[in-house]
């Protein structure tokens, strides 16, 4: 079901970056389709491959990876991912993690150059050949920390960062396509709205007062809420069931979190773009959220009311 | 328990690190490459030893009231000779290993010897134990040292493994690759012990 709402963003991705896209794509899918089968071998336990998790980690990771990554390193990503991300910890359904963005941030550690090359998107059939380029997260923060002033970019050009015709990871460039996926899965009540609404709110807000203090030192909440990982992770990763809060004041808490530390990190930390970390120590945070917003049992006494 | 028995326990049954899981802060730390794995280990089996013997001369002269401060005290000493020894003659070690030199001192491991052990046995026994365990914990830290310089360096102990295409995985030489090779390396152990039995 989630894969299907990742599909308008994969063809948007396999548009704009053409064959790269696509062999990221599959080596992550197949990659971690492999890892699972090979880890339920290993391990004894009964496959659990039909569920489909596997491939959906593999599209999730692939998203996650520029579309210039190099074969071996989408698929010791998706290796990292499956055993380290999840089957360590008892295989799905108990994984503290989101295991596709453990592999993404163990990649972005361990490769540091590779992660961080970005080509130009060069549409089918424009002609263009590929080049690099920097995505306008890191040309922002690059342009802040030289010169203290926004560059152009942070004040225009909003129009293509919607469509996806920017430089960035696979499943960063379209919101559009994103956001497509992220409502049908609304729609068909696979995720409710407390996560995403609570992440992508308190980022507009929390950049916004920052935008309002300083508006050409800080980006306006638009430019937060269309560039880097923001969409993708607000609908696909922080909602993820298996490490994120059950109850829906939980998820608005989880929600918050996030988007706080997706903001200080965007705007003061040292990578330019921090939505993977935030939503990944908010996974930590899960059971300690869990555990405060445990709904009263019905018919349950205050204590206050007794004395 | 003779005295072979006591000194092979410290390396394979009661192994400081794989079994007991004692003085982690060193082992995760300092394990960046295999070299340091090993300087750190020697430098703390020395303490040990010395420590050891010391403890186990003076055990019926410390009162048991202020036992842990004389522990201490005796664990510093030796400390600060092998802090002043590495600056003399191995430099370049010496400022890789950094704080966790004076460190020492708060090994769990080496107080935890003292107290179980020296400070109840003759002399001899608490030299092999210490000897013993000592070179257990080293021969760990120079396995997840070596370990994680294989993968997040492409090396061993300085010398290229692979050629010029291999990318080194720099996770495994920072703190968190720590925690995961320590991690899979428990867990291949305890694999391994079970298929034995």
């Amino acid at each position: 079901m989630v894969i299907y709402a990742l599909l308008p963003a994969c063809a948007v991705s396999i548009y704009f970056f053409g064959v790269p896209a696509l062999s990221v794509l599959l080596i992550c899918t197949l990659g971690c389709v492999a890892a699972e089968a090979i880890c339920c071998k290993v391990m004894g336990r009964k496959m659990t491959l039909a569920d489909g998790s596997a491939a959906l980690t593999g599209i999730l990771l692939a998203l996650n990876l520029p579309p210039s990554a190099p074969w071996w390193m989408s698929l010791f990503g998706a290796f990292i991912a499956i055993l380290i991300g999840k089957q360590v910890y008892g295989g799905l359904g108990y994984n503290p993690f989101n295991p596709a963005l453990v592999a993404r941030v163990v990649l972005l550690i361990s490769f540091p150059v590779q992660m961080t090359t970005w080509t130009a998107p060069a549409p089918i059939g424009s002609g263009l050949d590929a080049v690099t380029t920097a995505t306008p997260l890191g040309e922002m923060k690059t342009a802040v920390m030289l010169t203290g002033k926004l560059p152009e970019l942070a004040t225009s050009g909003f129009s293509n960062y919607l469509t996806g015709n920017m430089g960035g990871c696979l499943g960063e460039v379209s919101a559009l396509a994103l956001l497509i996926g992220g409502l049908y899965l609304l729609y068909k009540k696979i995720i409710t709205w407390h996560t995403p609404v609570s992440f992508a709110g308190t980022v507009i807000i929390i950049g916004g007062i920052f935008w309002l203090i300083d508006p050409t030192k800080y980006p306006s909440p638009l430019f937060h809420l269309l560039t880097g990982g923001l969409i993708l992770g607000v609908f696909f990763m922080a909602t993820d069931m298996v490490s994120s809060p059950v109850t829906d004041k939980g998820m608005l808490i989880f929600g918050f979190g996030c988007g706080l530390i997706t903001v200080l990190i965007r705007l003061f930390g040292g990578y330019p773009e921090g939505v993977s970390f935030a939503i990944l120590l908010m996974n930590a945070a899960t059971p300690l959220i869990d555990r405060y917003t445990r709904p009263k049992i019905f018919g349950q006494i205050e204590q206050e009311a007794k004395s | 328990m003779s005295l072979g028995k006591e000194f092979i326990k410290g390396i394979w049954k009661e192994n400081a690190v794989f079994k007991l899981l004692l003085g982690m802060c060193p082992v995760l730390a300092v394990t960046t490459s295999a070299e340091n794995g090993l300087g750190m280990g020697l430098a703390s089996t020395f303490v040990l030893v010395c420590s050891n013997i010391v403890v186990a001369l003076l055990r019926k002269l410390i009162p048991s009231k202020v036992r842990i401060p004389a522990f201490i005290i005796i664990i510093a000493t030796f400390v600060t000779v092998v802090q002043l020894s590495m600056e003399a003659w191995v430099y370049d070690l010496y400022q890789a290993l950094g704080i966790f030199i004076p460190l020492i001192v708060v090994n769990c491991l080496i107080l935890g010897r003292a107290e179980a052990f020296a400070s109840k046995r003759p002399v001899l026994d608490a030299a092999v134990d210490g000897t013993g365990m000592g070179l257990g914990f080293t021969l760990a830290l120079f396995i997840l040292g070596a370990v994680r310089e294989i993968f997040g360096s492409g090396e061993i102990l300085g010398f290229a493994l692979f050629g010029p295409g291999y990318q080194p995985v720099l996770l495994m030489i920072l703190p968190p690759g720590a925690f995961i090779s320590l991690g899979l390396l428990l867990a291949a152990m305890n694999k391994f012990e079970a298929r034995k039995s």
